[in-house]
């Protein structure tokens, strides 16, 4: 064996185990994050977690229900506020528009998802909190849901333009016109990546402390309606991990499992959509 | 497989694939009275931006016969296809100058989806909606107000596109679980159902096996009583069998448009005879 090829063959071997290590890493911190969750959070996993209101300190039990339920209810409004208009304009971008608006509006959303978090929170505090002069869930939703439109719009818009021209010029040549083309052929024929989108970019936000902090505030009851401050899971855990009681860390534990579990979940769910297969064949 | 090769059965010499064989062919020129005009198109230029695609094109489609356009990549036989029922205004960047008329009417002063749905058109590739068989042939009634249950009309053009009989026990299952073959003939089906006055056919055939090819050949003689065709081929010895006229296009221009036994036996232009005589394309 030449010395070259000795040379060549030694680093090939380096840089295979180098790329291995760095995969091997990416993967570990994953599970040292959810096993070290699990063996600190998980003891203090109960039912009474889900249902019961958080129990003053010092006294055994007690849950989070109002957080857990006040993330959903979070969630929901940033669904409500986020996708439609993210889901309209990637429609736009994808299907509409000339050159110097798509250009202009597509720039504008990367900014926007590149805004830090406390950011919008300060946005959201500023246009929804100081008008109705209290802390709410619907300034806390706002404020999320601002921060799902980017993501869905990007992601609806570049699943649309994965959809094959072959099929829109066969809605068209039966005398489809543009904008029943484009609800009856382009965007079921894309449904499966714009829900994908859809839920992991819920699943982001289900994990953002900072924007709610001065928008959904906190609440140690329940939160009945939108109008009032809410609990959330981050809020909490953010409240807990950083306070003086060590109960209230067992808890920010058991929450932080709780709060990955519904992010574990929602990708799981989403893996389960896309494994299914394409909604149309691939060329 | 009783019916693999049909042509063999019902047009003697016609599926043959020697040249020799196919000037036995010579269909439609012996009925005068058929001559009516369904589509004409009148010094027709075509541009892509700058890019001059059709040279001063004229040429008539008859009535219930099937017209052919032959001639190497490139040569605009496509792009002319598609100008007969606007699909070239899906692209940006295009101009038409000329005249198209339908039964007489410029096709540009019709509404676009009423053009279309009577002129309908069926594509190189197979390319099915996401959706169930049922539903891909439903679709041009449903998009033009039909509500409910269409099985019926479903079922009718199933039966002209040859296909019932195959998909019949499974309507509901999704086109893609056909094969290559029966999707064509599903997008043929579902191109019936609106009743096009009007089948533009862009190479329907070159994704297909010959079984498959031989099936949608046989269905285009079924369909011309009812159906004016218009089919786009790279395939001569396609355009001979199925074709009455031919139309073989070079560079943009129509060099020669004429019955396709003459065109297949005695071509006036020298460049037809070299580029049918495979010296060329």
């Amino acid at each position: 064996m030449s010395v070259r090829l000795m040379w060549r063959k030694s680093l090939n071997a380096f840089m295979l185990s180098l790329t291995g290590l760095c995969a091997l890493l990416t993967v570990s911190a994953l599970f040292f994050i959810l096993g070290y969750l699990v063996w600190n959070g998980g003891k203090d996993l109960s039912w009474s977690f889900f249902t019961h209101l958080p129990a003053p300190v010092g006294e055994p039990g007690g849950g989070m229900a109002n957080a857990i339920l006040g993330t959903l209810k979070l969630l929901l409004l940033a669904a409500l506020i986020g996708v439609p208009i993210g889901l309209l304009g990637g429609v736009y971008l994808a299907e509409f528009g000339g050159r110097t608006v798509p250009f202009l509006v597509r720039y504008t959303a990367d900014l926007l998802n590149g805004v830090p978090s406390i950011v919008i929170g300060i946005f959201a505090y500023a246009l929804v909190v100081m008008p109705m002069h209290h802390f709410s869930t619907l300034a806390g939703g706002f404020a999320l849901g601002i921060m799902v439109i980017p993501t869905v719009l990007r992601n609806t818009e570049s699943f649309l333009r994965d959809v094959p021209r072959a099929l829109r010029e066969g809605a068209f040549a039966l005398g489809a016109n543009k904008w029943k083309m484009i609800a009856t052929v382009v965007l079921p024929a894309a449904s499966r990546g714009i829900l994908t989108g859809v839920l992991l970019a819920l699943a982001r936000v289900a994990g953002e402390t900072a924007p709610l902090l001065f928008t959904a505030f906190g609440n140690r009851y329940w939160s009945p309606g939108w109008n009032q401050p809410t609990s959330s899971l981050p809020v909490v855990i953010y409240t807990y991990a950083t306070g003086p009681y060590e109960d209230w860390h067992q808890q920010a534990w058991a929450a932080g499992l709780v709060l990955l579990g519904l992010v574990l979940l929602t990708n799981i769910m989403v893996r389960a959509f896309l494994t299914r297969g394409s909604a149309y064949e691939r060329t | 497989m009783d019916f693999a090769f049909p042509l063999m059965a019902n047009s003697g010499a016609a599926a043959a694939s020697s040249s020799a064989k196919i000037t036995a062919h010579t269909p439609a020129m012996t009925t005068p009275g058929a001559n009516t005009l369904r589509m004409k198109v009148t010094k027709l230029n075509f541009y892509y931006g700058k890019n001059h695609a059709l040279h001063n094109v004229s040429m008539d489609v008859a009535t219930n016969r099937v017209t052919a356009m032959i001639g190497p990549s490139g040569c605009g036989k496509s792009t002319l296809l598609r100008t007969l029922n606007r699909m070239h205004e899906t692209l940006r960047h295009t101009r038409l100058e000329g005249e198209i008329t339908l039964d007489g009417v410029n096709i540009l002063t019709l509404d676009v989806t009423k053009l279309r749905r009577m002129v309908g058109m069926v594509f190189q590739k197979p390319n099915p909606f996401p959706k169930s068989i049922y539903e891909n042939v439903a679709y041009g009634l449903r998009i033009n107000g039909h509500k409910g249950r269409l099985d019926d009309a479903v079922e009718k053009s199933l039966r002209r596109a040859a296909l019932w009989d195959e998909v019949k026990d499974k309507l509901q299952k999704s086109a893609y679980a056909l094969s290559g073959g029966q999707q064509q003939r599903l997008c043929i089906a579902r191109a019936l159902a609106v009743d096009p006055e009007v089948l533009l056919l862009d190479e329907p055939c070159s994704a297909l096996d010959p079984v498959n090819t031989a099936k949608i050949e046989e269905l285009l003689f079924e369909l011309k009583p009812s159906c004016t065709l218009v089919i786009v081929t790279h395939n001569m010895q396609q355009a001979a069998r199925v074709s009455d006229s031919t139309a073989f296009m070079l560079n943009g221009d129509l060099i020669e448009f004429s019955p396709t036994g003459t065109m297949f036996t005695t071509p006036s232009d020298p460049r037809t005879e070299a580029y049918i005589t495979g010296r060329f394309g």
